[in-house]
């Protein structure tokens, strides 16, 4: 019963339960635009290093690289407490949407690249032969193929950036898990915390026995 | 340019913090070694659970797995910390770290070490025993040397994302790297630390992270 | 059509690869509606040669004209359109996994030639249904035989109307009993006056369809001629133990 009474207190759900839904909102909201960000900047990306720039691709290799070596918090407490410094005062939700962007944007990158790597060279040379140009070639017939194949790491990649939007309670973001902690500190009860991890498991479970689908799916299809 | 430089690369703050950055890394070595050998362990066995023949012990484990990886990895931190002690279990910093993230890494591990293992052909198993082997001594004298070489990557890229989630574990003030780097940050006001600490996150993760990138590449080409 | 124009005409070409001279002063003509084979050992330059005819390959030096353009001298951004004219089959198929069989027809013709889907799609029909594949139409690449996948790749480039088809080993990649069925298409494309430049080992078929037979040997042509002349009175010795090599091969496996 005690149980119950510390991590089940009805009175504690009915008063903070409007505070959470918004938070799921802003959860949600970062998760959506850091996805797009990502998976778009990532093929944009691996697509230009198509272009076999030299310069550019040493920017591309070691941009990708930092972002994936980097632990995120790092990156977030830099840009929060080093950019005033500079007069450029960026709030917590943009720190956040910048690195977690940043960082998918780096995974997705390598992912559409090591699917472009992939695609055989007979595929280039029969789009090429029949007269298409090699940006067409790229956009209707390698990447496709790449962004098939990547599908399954890039979905598992997806929720595993996603999840990082909880760091935005470091920087004071009203997610999910920093309404709920100033809740639990408010409130004395650790029935909020509770309510955090309902509601990061409504959004995240469904989210990865989709990705079992995904993967299992494009498993076979290749 | 002179703003930038100071904010982020102020030399002598550097100097000075650096004692106490090297006292945190230390602790984040220790803490990656703890995390990383029980992942890999707990990992393996629920990997063996989720695949044995036994309904329950599969069913319990697969949901287990899916349960920890849908977790974002700071809100179990801070439920362990600072929930369970409503529930009368206390534990230090460290220890709660140690908690939170075997239970989120295990899974992760256990979702690779899975798949390996599904990557061997039933020929395998079924040859070992027909020689005479146990299906133990089938699963860790055949199957498994070569599960983990298939996998190898993907563990390696795991052990990657460990040692960057252990900067987590400066949200419930354990002194590691970050915890310090943030630490000398906010008595000097100067980011430089924080820049510092990236520096040696990269200086061990990024020789990490291009191994991986040729890995993938290397897959791509057969 | 004009037996005596010439559609195809290769002059002193030559290609290097760092250093191994792959080719060493080519000579080759094909004229209007002739169907030329071009047989000899692996490692001799044949398709490189061909490859060099739609620039897949950047010729060191010589010229390459076809239907009257001199395409080596084209540069590099007006390919495309100079590729339209060459249709190319390859050894592996290479059709778009990710598309139906029609719209791999159709993507060159629309995004290349400009031609509206509905006529993109009804030529590609056509064209399907000259190879005898209009059934399979819907179908993705993965579900038909290899023998099925190279007749729509050659569907594929003969939709956009080119002047010269150029074979690359079509049936190298074949089952015996799928290849058959290619060779079909290329003598009913022949009969239709197709201009085709063939690199393949089908000896007898070479024999009996080919218009003319040339031998490279190191990156020389060896020997040329009718069918007859090649195989029936091989001057040379080295296209003589050539053709012993292959036709004694074909009798192991006979």
């Amino acid at each position: 019963m005690r149980f119950l009474e510390t991590f089940f207190n009805t009175q504690v759900i009915a008063n903070y339960l409007p505070d959470l839904i918004d938070a799921m909102g802003v959860t949600l909201g970062l998760a959506v635009t850091t996805i797009i960000a990502g998976v778009l900047g990532g093929a944009l990306l691996a697509c230009l290093r198509v272009a076999g720039i030299r310069w550019v691709n040493f920017f591309i290799i070691v941009f990708a690289n930092m972002m994936r070596a980097l632990p995120p918090l790092v990156l977030i407490l830099i840009l929060y407490f080093g950019m005033p410094s500079l007069g450029i005062n960026l709030s917590g939700w943009m720190v956040i949407y910048l690195v977690l962007s940043a960082v998918l944007i780096a995974f997705a990158e390598e992912i559409f690249w090591g699917g472009l790597t992939a695609v055989p060279a007979g595929q280039w040379e029969a789009g090429r032969a029949t007269g298409l140009s090699r940006a067409q070639t790229l956009f209707y017939i390698a990447f496709p193929q790449a962004a098939r194949m990547g599908i399954p790491p890039l979905v598992n990649r997806t929720l595993a950036t996603t999840k990082l939007t909880a760091l935005g309670s470091v920087i004071g973001v009203k997610e999910i898990l920093s309404v709920s902690s100033s809740a639990q500190s408010f409130s004395g009860s650790a029935t909020p915390l509770t309510m955090a991890a309902i509601a990061y498991l409504v959004i995240f479970v469904p989210a990865v026995i989709a990705s079992h689908r995904i993967e299992r799916h494009y498993q076979y299809a290749t | 340019m002179d703003a930038f430089l100071n904010t982020f690369f102020n030399f002598e703050i550097m100097a000075q913090a650096l004692p106490l950055l090297l006292k945190g890394a230390f602790m984040t070595l220790k803490l990656c070694s703890v995390v990383i050998l029980c992942g890999l362990i707990g990992g393996l066995g629920l990997a063996l659970a989720a695949l044995s023949p036994n309904k329950l012990l599969k069913w319990v484990s697969v949901v287990w797995i899916d349960f920890f990886r849908a977790f974002p990895p700071l809100v179990l931190l801070v439920f362990v910390y600072s929930g369970l002690p409503f529930a009368g279990i206390k534990m230090s910093p460290f220890m709660a770290v140690v908690v939170a993230f075997f239970l989120n890494n295990s899974a992760y591990f256990a979702e690779v070490f899975r798949a390996g293992i599904k990557s061997i052909p039933r020929g395998q198993s079924e040859a070992a025993r027909a020689t005479g082997l146990s299906t133990a001594q089938a699963m860790f004298h055949v199957i498994l040397p070569q599960a983990v070489r298939n996998v190898l990557p993907d563990l390696l890229s795991n052990t990657v994302e460990v040692v960057k989630l252990t900067s987590l574990a400066s949200v419930v003030s354990l002194s590691e790297l970050l915890y310090s780097a943030n630490m000398a940050r906010s008595v000097t006001y100067n980011a430089s630390p924080l820049v510092l600490a990236a520096g040696l996150y990269l200086l061990v993760l990024w020789p990490l992270v291009r191994v991986t990138s040729r890995y993938q590449r290397g897959l791509a080409v057969n | 059509m004009n037996a005596d124009r010439t559609m195809l005409e290769i002059t002193a070409l030559e290609k290097r690869f760092d250093q191994t001279e792959v080719l060493k002063n080519i000579d080759l003509r094909v004229r209007e509606g002739e169907m030329v084979f071009v047989i000899g050992p692996s490692g001799s330059g044949k398709s490189t040669m061909l490859r060099c005819c739609n620039r897949l390959e950047e010729p060191t030096s010589g010229a390459i004209m076809i239907d009257g353009q001199r395409i080596t001298d084209i540069p590099r951004r007006d390919l495309d359109r100079m590729r339209l004219k060459v249709g190319m089959v390859f050894q592996g198929f290479h059709l778009y996994p990710h598309m139906s069989v029609v719209k791999n027809v159709m993507l060159a013709q629309t995004k290349a030639l400009k031609r509206p889907a509905a006529e993109a799609e009804a030529r590609a029909l056509e064209m399907l249904d000259q190879v005898g594949l209009r059934h399979k139409a819907d179908a993705m690449p993965n579900e038909l035989s290899g023998g099925q996948q190279q007749r729509v790749a050659i569907a594929r480039a003969l939709a956009l109307d080119p002047k010269v088809m150029l074979f690359d080993e079509p049936t190298s990649a074949l089952d015996p009993e799928l290849v058959g069925s290619v060779l079909k298409v290329m003598k009913d494309l022949r009969a239709k006056g197709m201009t085709m430049l063939v690199v393949s080992h089908e000896m007898a078929f070479a024999r009996e369809a080919a218009d003319r037979v040339i031998f490279m040997d190191g990156g020389y042509v060896v020997e040329q001629g009718t069918p007859d002349e090649v195989f029936g009175n091989p001057k040379s010795d080295r296209l003589k133990s050539f053709l012993a090599r292959v036709l004694n091969t074909d009798e192991d496996a006979a």
